[in-house]
């Protein structure tokens, strides 16, 4: 059986990510790993404290030689424009949440929505990522 | 790192997306990006292919479709609820971009998610308007926005229910 264990998202700045992920949206750090030998290529991943065997894996862009200057410019644009990743969050009470994470600094796009399935928002972390945080009516099954 | 140049651009365009039901200005928009606005409107276009003009107007449109899709809100209460003043214009607007008024659109259009459970962030991306004219441009001069329909089937958000949900 196969299950979903980490899926990535870029991110311009690690050590500005990791704060924003774990300070103002809550999450837990899963693994900080740095490997000098590897140029010191840092594997950072962070979860919410109540699902620790899925993680969003904070990946820094890394240029040359692995990503050419070119390709790595276009990236970091892409990232920037909001258009290179989304995480869909669920959670039991979205204006609870998105209260809390607004006192704590998370820039959100709007407030809460209802929508016909329950209700939802969305906000971005430093780099432009999107993320959207949705509760779901009951009879969805979450 | 420093933050990608384009991030602050993003702002302007999520400000619109979350306040198109305000007032809002190209003035405004250039201040959540931090530029004046006319190298605000330059560089918006260069990033995102339009003007913020043009994407706050389609912003708006893509709401009022959404409001006839999912409500039984008259369309005076529809063209004041995303943010546009008269009637008329929202009317020639809608029709230009949707190929049809308003009240056929409604008609022809019952809600996506008697079909599928789309978020509202796919259906805000998915359902702006295909058809793209701009009569407020060619009358400035520039070049008008034109993109030809889609053929072969429709585009409304139940055509993708493949999409990241």
């Amino acid at each position: 059986m196969m299950n979903i264990a980490n899926a990535q998202l870029w991110v311009h700045d690690q050590d500005e990510a990791l704060k924003y992920w774990t300070e103002k949206v809550g999450f837990e750090v899963r693994s900080d790993v740095t490997v000098p030998e590897m140029g010191d290529f840092r594997w950072l991943t962070v979860s919410p404290p109540g699902q620790p065997d899925v993680a969003i894996v904070l990946m820094a862009i890394p240029g040359p030689p692995m990503i050419d200057a070119a390709t790595d410019e276009q990236l970091r644009d892409l990232l920037g424009k909001g258009l290179a990743g989304t995480v869909f969050l669920t959670t039991e009470d979205c204006w609870r949440d998105y209260r809390e994470m607004s006192e704590r600094g998370v820039e959100f796009v709007g407030e809460p929505e209802e929508q016909l399935y329950g209700v939802d928002v969305g906000f971005r972390d430093p780099s432009g990522n999107n993320v959207r945080l949705s509760q779901l009516n009951a009879e969805l099954g979450r | 790192m420093p933050v990608p140049p384009s991030r602050h651009l993003l702002r302007a365009k999520d400000l619109a997306d979350a306040r198109y039901a305000d007032p809002l200005t190209v003035a405004d928009l250039a201040a959540a990006a931090r530029l004046s606005p006319a190298h605000f409107s330059r560089e918006f276009r260069r990033a995102f292919g339009e003007s913020p003009h043009q994407y706050l107007l389609t912003r708006r449109l893509e709401r009022a479709a959404s409001l006839l899709r999912s409500t039984d809100w008259s369309v005076a209460r529809i063209c004041v609820s995303v943010g546009l003043s008269s009637v008329g214009s929202f009317t020639a607007s809608f029709g230009r971009m949707f190929t049809m008024p308003p009240t056929a659109y409604r008609a022809a259009h019952p809600p996506a998610a008697q079909v599928a459970l789309v978020p509202a962030c796919v259906v805000r991306a998915w359902g702006r308007p295909q058809v793209r004219t701009f009569r407020e441009d060619a009358a400035r001069g520039e070049t008008v926005d034109w993109v030809q329909p889609a053929t072969g089937g429709s585009t409304t958000t139940r055509e993708i229910e493949g999409a990241p949900a």
